[in-house]
């Protein structure tokens, strides 16, 4: 009876404690982890135990060179990516916001790129994209355009894979600005129509600052999954050609899987993350300054 | 004159749609159109549409690539994510809807920006030492990274926005809390639980980066198996193109499945912001 009396009184925290274990175990004990491997010189390759060496990997990766191209390709990728996914996504959903046949249809289209397995998305733009058999060159040809190398050629490796993930994730731009453009008010158009706006003004003045907040949102969740992005391109090019894909998170498996070298992995996460979270950050920043400025 | 017009733009209008409806759906028609051809075919640059399928590519697949492993790695991995996922998931989300555990609510929800990379050179050390590498047991609870956060960020508003009076009810008539949740509150939920399976399934069936290092030979995943077609000196595209249509096709019929509470989820809380 006692113990009945218990479960009752504690029951949202026996529901949670799993959960809680679980997170403890699995998440915050290996940030800890990772934290304590970064100040520790460990690889795996040489016969030598573990040692102390505090900030050396620190020092070492931010005199790197290929540290910083990596900080800054991953950058571009994610800010070049997110902008043309921002322009493209909201006029694309500009041009839907209507009835239409098919729009339910539509949207479901629009899931599929973000869900199906990124490695078998690779693998039919690498076959899209291969320079002598490839779709991508055919079209050229055909308009009369030379042909390009794509992931083969370290110029043009990086924009190829932003067309992907455009091709990618402007979809979820476009859902979601469809979604806040349903809940606009509608007061301000009848008050527009009487004032006699045309509509390049309601479109400039009215509907993109009001849907702006909600565009904001699509933004921030792109812009961290962006920065994450690994499976495309380590399934594409594996970093390549010579390092000129490699970004952060393919940096970070390479040191840690490739060199064994887990010490070095581990400061090259945490330094990812700062990176993950200063951007984060600034996006929010921008989000509320967005936010005060429509209100 | 006018309705004349309309018509023209009405047309446009279809027009454009289609454009976009085929930018966005090409990749997948490619994919497919490549899986019934020869190398031969893949190869030249005339017939790019109509040709004279050939279905050799899907049984090579299993035959030459052993596929039929990788699948059911991929099918055991997934599904065992996916229930232990809504065993640790379903009392947590009830827990953080009903009694306002916003704590754990948001420390759940940030775990789901962090890079998967983050956790993986503990977790290699970790596995290592409980001897768990190549093991189902460490892929499925690395999959739990991805589908836990998942399940409660689907599963709490869900909960939320579901009425008490019920639950009111079922407690007068001497129900404790725990038969409560299991035979009214769960019941209730079933369609949010159908999702949330359906797509921490396809979610952990795409994972390709804890395999990479915590799979091996016994317990390799499908999109390793794939991955694998890139490492031979001369791709085989045909099958390559088959066993990409094999691992995506699933991911499709769920995604179709679930449409509806896909776009209800990523909108809503763009939209609430």
């Amino acid at each position: 009876m006692t113990s009945k009396n218990w479960f009752e009184k504690n029951v949202q925290h026996v529901f949670t404690l799993p959960a809680v274990v679980f997170v403890l175990l699995m998440v915050i004990f290996p940030l800890g982890y990772t934290l304590v491997l970064s100040l520790r010189n460990w690889n795996l390759t040489i016969f030598a135990p573990p040692s102390w060496i505090w900030l050396q990997n620190y020092v070492q990766l931010l005199g790197d060179l290929r540290f910083w191209a990596a900080t800054l390709r991953t950058l571009a990728y994610s800010f070049s990516a997110v902008l043309f996914e921002v322009i493209l996504g909201v006029s694309v959903a500009l041009f839907l916001n209507r009835e239409f046949v098919g729009k339910n249809l539509t949207k479901t289209l629009f899931l599929l790129p973000m869900v199906a397995t990124p490695v078998a998305i690779g693998m039919v733009w690498l076959l899209m994209y291969e320079p002598s058999i490839g779709l991508a060159n055919h079209l050229l040809k055909s308009v009369g355009l030379p042909p390009q190398s794509w992931l083969t050629s370290r110029k043009s490796v990086l924009a190829s894979l932003v067309l992907i993930d455009v091709w990618q994730w402007t979809p979820i731009i476009i859902l979601i600005t469809l979604a806040g453009l349903a809940t606009l008010p509608t007061e301000p158009y009848d008050s527009a129509k009487i004032d006699g706006a045309n509509r390049f003004q309601i479109l400039t003045r009215i509907t993109l600052p009001l849907v702006l907040p909600t565009v904001t949102i699509g933004v921030l969740i792109r812009i961290i999954d962006a920065l994450k992005t690994y499976d495309i391109i380590y399934a594409t090019t594996q970093g390549g050609p010579g390092e000129a894909s490699e970004t952060l998170n393919i940096l970070g498996y390479v040191l840690g899987f490739s060199y064994f070298n887990l010490g070095k992995g581990s400061a090259l996460i945490v330094l990812f993350l700062a990176v993950v979270t200063v951007v984060s950050l600034g996006v929010l920043a921008l989000r509320n300054r967005i936010n005060s400025l429509v209100n | 004159m006018k309705t004349s017009i309309r018509v023209a733009n009405k047309t446009a209008y279809y027009l454009a749609l289609c454009v976009i409806l085929v930018c966005v759906s090409f990749p997948f028609i490619w994919m497919i159109l490549a899986s019934f051809k020869t190398q031969v075919q893949i190869q030249s640059t005339q017939n790019l549409f109509v040709f004279k399928p050939i279905f050799t590519n899907y049984p090579k697949v299993f035959k030459d690539y052993d596929f039929l492993r990788p699948i059911f790695n991929s099918f055991v991995i997934a599904a065992g994510s996916t229930v232990v996922g809504l065993i640790l998931g379903l009392p947590a989300s009830y827990a953080i809807a009903r009694y306002r555990q916003r704590l754990l609510g948001i420390i759940i929800l940030i775990i789901r920006f962090f890079p998967g990379i983050t956790f993986l050179i503990p977790w290699f050390i970790i596995f290592s030492n409980l001897g768990l590498i190549d093991t189902y047991a460490a892929l499925i609870v690395s999959h739990l990274l991805i589908n836990l956060p998942f399940i409660i960020w689907l599963m709490v508003p869900f909960f939320e926005g579901m009425p008490r009076d019920l639950e009111d009810s079922a407690r007068v008539d001497g129900c404790s809390t725990l038969q409560t949740f299991l035979r009214i509150s769960l019941p209730l939920a079933s369609p949010g639980i159908v999702t949330a399976s359906l797509l921490s399934f396809v979610f952990s069936w795409n994972n390709f980066v804890f395999s990479m290092v915590l799979s091996g030979g016994r317990t390799k995943t499908l999109p390793l198996a794939v991955f694998n077609f890139v490492s031979y000196a001369l791709i085989d595209w045909g099958a390559l193109m088959a066993a990409s249509v094999i691992i995506t096709l699933p991911v499709l019929v769920i995604a179709f499945i679930t449409q509806r509470y896909i776009i209800q989820g990523l909108t809503a809380g763009a939209v609430k912001g």
